[in-house]
């Protein structure tokens, strides 16, 4: 099975990454982007679990380093 | 005194750092991160600038988990004190001994170059031999140095006294190169014997080299 995280800037932590690529769309003309947050995504293989122990598993992987949750949010979804 | 200097795959001040102590009369000790224990002989570790394991994931994140972690830990715990310098600041935060974070710096660049810092507090074992406002050159080396704390804690810095340095002009006007909450440079732990700065003191040992600025501020540890 396989979980997909993805990890992103809590709303409210400027996002510096996200401000430049949005300025550069907007250089590109590209109108009518209302904002852009740039992330990290994680792909996980794992062994079969059932899916709430797996999403158990990821949780702490998130939680102790993948994200550092003093800054970032994490969604996980995990897939059979 | 004896100072232990922690060394990371990816390490690379820990010679420098060395140089720096050596030059105070310290004698220093280099330990591996696979090691497990500290010598109850150190009074003072310090956890040396570079890239550990590459700043993969996040700066300092792989470190935390580094085996000699765990004895950091029971170092910290036990009121012993440890000074984190620019990757060591991203590692202390990343291991919670320290709070807030290190993001990318606000322009995105990686900066280089000699900085003006003004001293926020001397109550403290690292900058208790320099004067309140005092401002000293010291060079910076860093693409995360943009320290993010949200704002309750932050006023809880302020309350104990744990904001340490702010980046400034030559006049000590207050300067921001990286996007730091409040143009931090450094701060502390609660209990005060956990510091950390971006900012690079040991580069800055020797006029011939731009500075020797860093010495008073080491000094603060050497001194008794």
């Amino acid at each position: 099975m396989r979980a997909i995280v993805n990890i992103s800037l809590k709303a409210g932590v400027l996002d510096s990454q996200g401000k430049a690529v949005h300025h550069a769309l907007d250089a590109l003309k590209f109108s009518g982007v209302n904002d852009v947050r740039v992330g990290k995504q994680i792909v996980l293989e794992l062994d079969n679990l059932d899916m709430a122990a797996a999403r158990d598993q990821v949780t702490r992987m998130c939680e102790s380093l993948l994200a550092n949750t003093v800054i970032e949010d994490y969604e996980i979804e995990i897939i059979a | 005194m004896n100072v232990g200097i922690l060394q990371f795959p990816g390490t690379n001040c820990e010679y420098d750092t060395r140089y720096a102590f050596e030059m105070l009369g310290c004698s220093t000790e280099i330990i591996w991160h696979q090691e497990t224990s500290i010598s109850h002989s150190i009074e003072l570790l310090v956890i040396a600038g570079g890239f550990s394991y590459g700043d993969y994931l996040r700066s300092g994140a792989i470190a935390r988990f580094s085996p000699i972690m765990q004895a950091v830990q029971d170092y910290a715990a036990s009121g012993k004190k440890i000074l984190g310098i620019c990757n060591g600041f991203q590692i202390l935060t990343e291991s919670h001994l320290l709070p807030g974070a290190l993001k990318r710096n606000e322009s995105l660049h990686f900066i280089s170059q000699h900085h003006y810092l003004k001293v926020a507090t001397t109550n403290n074992a690292f900058l208790r031999n320099m004067h309140q406002n005092a401002i000293v050159n010291i060079p910076i080396a860093h693409h995360d140095g943009n320290f993010y704390i949200d704002p309750e804690s932050l006023q809880k810095l302020y309350d104990n006294d744990q904001v340490l340095l702010h980046y400034c002009d030559d006049g000590g006007r207050l300067t921001n190169p990286n996007g730091s909450v409040d143009s931090i440079a450094g701060i502390c732990n609660k209990e005060k014997n956990v510091f950390g700065l971006m900012p690079h003191p040991e580069r800055a040992m020797e006029t011939i080299l731009g500075s020797d600025d860093g010495r008073m501020m080491l000094e603060g540890f050497v001194t008794s």
